[in-house]
């Protein structure tokens, strides 16, 4: 399964990444942005930054149990500081989907688009 | 796949001759009908780890190969470290030691045809599975690096099973070199609360029947007999195995340079298996394969507690316990020279020959059992290895049906509850914990098992034993 975030600039299009991953997990719409899980990564290049991106989130989405919708990121070099709303999985309340395992460096890219759009994708393993 | 690229050697036997910097020949064992429905990337992905060093005699694609991360999935390659041969997370694969394990019942259909829906239940509730799953059992740190260094002989020593189960496990229930130091907090904190869950996407525990004998004296040795029923469960080492994959897979990508190693796609990425990084990987890994070894050993102990509350009358012993995401260190003959190598199966099971040392005592003159599982809707089969096996791909095998579609085609052709119905009426009860899962699992987004293992069969990989068809199905 693919994820690709598209926004104005590369953190927007971090974020939207991000979201794209989760709407494999469970229905966004359902989920409530009612708890902020802080994460931090440094890579060596743009890609390799998306990519631990995503792992954080699955990492943090495994570990505490919980579901992701809303997220923010600032990109300063190759630092990401961001923020992740969710709250407990609940599958009463959120529909299973996948369970996103990783993300990948397949179809790995981090680009500016001619008409100034940043894209941001790979391929995720479910 | 174009079949002008290959050249027939032997019966289901392809050749790609070398060109370009592949080191070596690629080989693919299937029928031209397989090879004709194989995607193009699994040519290049053949191809492409036929480039990376130290590699021998060839780069093997099994009947089901099909795209993965870097190396196909059903690809098999063995590397020697003293020609500055690599280890590849990605030869490896996530799941490590993603494996099927098969227990005799001793039981048939008529015992079990009054409480099927009630053992259907019970295993559905008694053990955790699909996304996000909790395990009963959590470990503390302490306790998840005593299983990592003591994989399903841990689970053993802490009641999960009896001691003739570890017989029946590949390296007998732990392999030596395991170093849980090398093991991520980040990949031992995924694991603290899934032991002994099955987990979700192609994952699975079947109640099956043997449906079909082809291999009447084998298949008496492996007590196999037609119309009994088996368990079998298809599983891996959960999140702890996809956090060491996903963890050294980056700094292999970052690294591979820094040896002079050129890397035809990311997900190829390696280092040399001397080197400090390929020594840490082997570790960490070795460690990943005790945790799926013990994950499967927890899960039987489950399964015998479900069956003596549902019926006590069933004896579940292990026929064996099979690992298809592996890099193993064996004895191979290379050009009548005996060699250690470091042999990477991913999707691609063991299939060692009868008389060789690492098998079970009381199967040593038949050979490994190999097991291949298939989709909830159609069959799984039980191989051995046959006496040709270590010439072909250093004794490997098929792992299963290998997907014919992608998990988003499937999703867009099939709905959930039809695949059940039409499962039911066939009298296959299936309990899944996603919807969406099961529709991606769909028998028909799968090549034709049958197919796959006779292609393995005829190419001598591994030899037909017996069929086994789904009765209960408990989806991930």
């Amino acid at each position: 399964m693919g994820v690709r975030g598209a926004g104005r600039s590369r953190a927007e299009a971090f974020e939207q990444g991000a979201k794209a991953l989760c709407a494999l997990t469970t229905d966004l719409d359902a989920v409530q942005p009612r708890e902020r899980v802080d994460v931090h990564c440094e890579a060596p290049d743009d890609d390799v930054l998306f990519v631990d991106w995503l792992n954080v989130i699955v990492f943090e989405m495994a570990c505490r149990h919980m579901v992701f919708s809303r997220f923010q990121v600032v990109v300063e070099g190759h630092r990401l500081s961001g923020c992740a709303w969710g709250e407990s999985a609940d599958p009463q309340k959120h529909p299973p989907g996948v369970e996103v395992k990783g993300a990948t460096f397949t179809e790995l890219a981090v680009r500016r688009e001619e008409d100034g759009t940043w894209i941001a994708q790979c391929i995720v393993d479910v | 796949m174009d079949m002008s690229l290959l050249a027939l050697r032997a019966e289901n036997e392809w050749v790609i001759t070398p060109r370009g910097k592949m080191r070596v020949p690629a080989v693919i064992y299937a029928t031209e009908s397989l090879i004709r429905e194989m995607d193009d990337k699994v040519y290049e992905q053949v191809t492409n780890v036929a480039t990376l060093p130290g590699i021998e005699r060839a780069s093997y694609a099994m009947p089901d190969a099909h795209w993965g991360y870097g190396f196909p999935i059903g690809g098999v390659a063995a590397f020697d470290p003293k020609r500055g041969g690599v280890i590849s997370a990605g030869g490896v694969g996530f799941d490590i030691s993603c494996g099927v394990r098969t227990l005799h019942t001793g039981l048939t259909p008529k015992d079990l045809h009054p409480v099927k829906e009630a053992l259907a239940d019970a295993l559905y509730s008694h053990i955790p599975a699909g996304v996000g799953s909790r395990g009963r059992i959590r470990l503390s740190r302490e306790e998840m690096n005593a299983m990592l260094e003591g994989g399903a002989r841990w689970a053993v020593e802490r009641g999960y099973g009896v001691p003739e189960d570890l017989e029946r496990i590949e390296e007998r229930g732990r392999i030596s070199g395991a170093r849980p130091e090398c093991v991520s907090d980040h990949a031992k904190k995924r694991q603290e609360e899934e032991m002994g869950t099955l987990g979700s996407g192609n994952h699975y525990l079947e109640v099956q029947l043997v449906d079909e004998v082809f291999d009447v004296e084998t298949a008496r040795r492996f007590e196999l007999e037609k119309g009994r029923l088996v368990v079998s469960v298809h599983c891996g080492s959960r999140g702890l195995g996809h956090q060491i994959g996903t963890d050294y897979l980056r700094k292999m990508v970052l690294a591979a340079a820094s040896f002079g190693i050129e890397l035809p796609d990311r997900e190829l990425g390696c280092v040399p298996i001397e080197s400090a990084l390929g020594q840490d990987y082997l570790g960490a890994m070795r460690a990943g394969i005790h945790c799926a070894l013990a994950n499967r050993q927890i899960i039987t102990h489950l399964v015998r507690q479900v069956f003596a509350e549902v019926l006590p009358a069933a004896r579940l012993s292990l026929l064996y316990d099979v690992s298809h995401n592996t890099c193993k260190e064996e004895e191979h003959l290379v050009d009548g020279e005996k060699k250690r190598l470091f042999v990477h199966r991913k999707g691609a099971t063991r299939a060692f020959p009868p008389g060789h040392a690492d098998l079970p005592e009381a199967l040593v003159d038949v050979g490994q059992p190999v097991l291949i599982g298939g989709t909830m809707g159609t069959a799984s089969y039980v191989l051995v290895g046959t006496r040709e096996s270590m010439d072909l791909a250093f004794g490997s095998a098929c792992h299963g049906a290998g997907r014919a579609m992608s998990r988003h085609a499937a999703l867009r052709r099939w709905r959930a509850r039809e695949v059940i119905d039409e499962l039911a009426g066939r009298g296959i009860l299936v309990r899944g914990h996603s919807f969406r899962d099961v529709a991606e699992e769909a028998p028909g987004a799968y090549k034709d098992v049958s197919t796959v293992v006779e292609a393995a069969d005829k190419a001598r990989l591994a030899s037909k034993v017996a069929k086994l068809v789904p009765v209960i199905c408990i989806k991930g």
